[in-house]
């Protein structure tokens, strides 16, 4: 969806200040809101797709002017709810007031941690047929607009690029996110022109690399 | 989005109301038994105090010292990054680029904050902030010229939206006068911006002491 999510060549919103000694979390509440929201992921009641679909789905003004650890805790109380895992009732509240139910997986305990995260969730699977492309070839991207979840960012759609590597056959966010089925498709890493992007005033040997899936390409 | 809603000198009460909401959240979850309150205490221990950048700067200092490992980071960087130890959520499908005089490299994710946690740990503030995210696309040079990072006309850049699952290191040129330094001293030049594309590589002198 075109959300406030997707930032690649806003302006206005100045320069880049970075922190000097910056810690990992400046709350007590950010260490929580991070731990908690991995803590229901290890559940396996909504995929990865499908958290950054909730956050992205939040109002343009509340996604802007919400901080990043924020903007989870608001994705992860939007799916809670939508997975029936928790109702507003008791989110509102903060007591239980209906039982837990069954989840796909069981919690996360802390003996099993550091093994979790060090196998992470790899999105590679057996490819249903043979890539189209390969490096070096010319492309063009779609225009499209869909009103759900999205890899495809704006300032990337319709834009003219060359196939730079291919990455193997990866789950599709698109059909993912929307809780569709992991629907693979070919994945390449795609080189765009700056000056193709963003017009003539742009160098023609900067580039922008986006690592894009095979529906969202056609040949030329 | 504003980054400042967390620091230190203005917590006001949206955020007394930020922290109470989370407690009351994590309570609720835990009293379900969806979660398990150990495991968060080790979540956190894990990426406040172990995943971190010092991963990603043995990588590189043993990819400047060892053109072997350089190729295979080249081939095949998952594999040569999980040689070290480093695998896992956010790094489960690793691209090593490296810079060169020709070719300056840089990462981003314009559509949420997607970063190579197994080698950087969890990303800074401004790498998750609407400005780098707007802008690092359109206006890389002015990114870094706010980093104090200025290269020749001559060089190339070249950003990489992480648009996918595909995480990116940046493989940072390595200065000169540092020729005969070992493995572990080289890593202390490698700064974690130097391994997104922010930064350059410490100059030997300020770390050499």
């Amino acid at each position: 969806m075109n959300g406030a999510h997707d930032l690649g060549g806003m302006m206005g919103f100045g320069p880049v200040i970075a922190e000097t000694d910056e810690p990992v979390f400046h709350t007590e509440w950010e260490r929580r809101a991070f731990a908690v929201t991995l803590a229901m992921g290890a559940l396996g009641e909504w995929n990865l797709d499908q958290s950054r679909h909730a956050r992205e789905t939040l109002p343009p003004p509340q996604y802007l002017t919400s901080s990043y650890f924020q903007i989870w805790l608001a994705g992860l109380v939007k799916l809670l709810e939508e997975h029936g895992l928790a109702t507003s009732d008791e989110l509102a509240s903060g007591t239980v007031r209906q039982p837990a139910r069954q989840t796909r997986k069981p919690q996360l305990k802390a003996a099993g941690v550091v093994s979790a995260m060090a196998k992470g969730g790899p999105v590679d699977r057996a490819a249903p047929a043979d890539a189209l492309y390969k490096p070096g070839d010319k492309i063009v991207t779609v225009n499209m607009h869909p009103s759900g979840h999205t890899r495809l960012a704006r300032y990337l759609r319709g834009h003219k690029g060359e196939i730079a590597s291919v990455h193997g056959c990866h789950v599709f966010p698109d059909s993912n996110a929307m809780g569709l089925g992991e629907d693979p498709h070919w994945l390449y890493s795609v080189k765009f022109s700056a000056c193709e992007l963003w017009g003539g005033s742009h160098r023609r040997d900067d580039y922008v690399f986006a690592d894009l899936w095979e529906p969202y390409l056609i040949g030329r | 989005m504003p980054d400042d809603d967390h620091s230190h000198n203005h917590e006001g009460s949206e955020l007394s109301e930020t922290a109470l909401r989370v407690r009351a959240l994590e309570s609720l979850l835990i009293e379900k038994g969806y979660i398990d309150p150990a495991a968060l205490d080790e979540l956190i221990d894990l990426y406040e105090t172990k995943v971190g950048p010092r991963n990603g700067a043995r990588v590189v200092a043993k990819a400047w010292s060892d053109p072997d490992y350089m190729d295979w980071l080249d081939k095949d960087a998952t594999a040569a990054i999980a040689s070290l130890g480093f695998t896992g959520r956010q790094g489960e499908h690793m691209v090593a680029v490296r810079n060169t005089p020709e070719t300056h490299n840089m990462v981003v994710c314009t559509l949420c904050s997607c970063y190579p946690w197994t080698v950087l740990g969890l990303p800074p503030v401004w790498y998750k902030s609407a400005p780098y995210r707007s802008r690092a696309v359109i206006d890389p040079r002015g990114v870094l010229a706010d980093f104090g990072v200025e290269l020749p006309q001559s060089t190339r850049v070249q950003v990489w939206d992480s648009t996918a699952e595909m995480r990116y290191l940046v493989i940072p040129m390595r200065p000169e006068g540092c020729e005969d330094w070992p493995e572990d001293k080289l890593a202390d030049l490698v700064t974690r911006d130097s391994m997104i594309g922010t930064g350059l590589a410490l100059p030997p002198a300020q770390v050499a002491a």
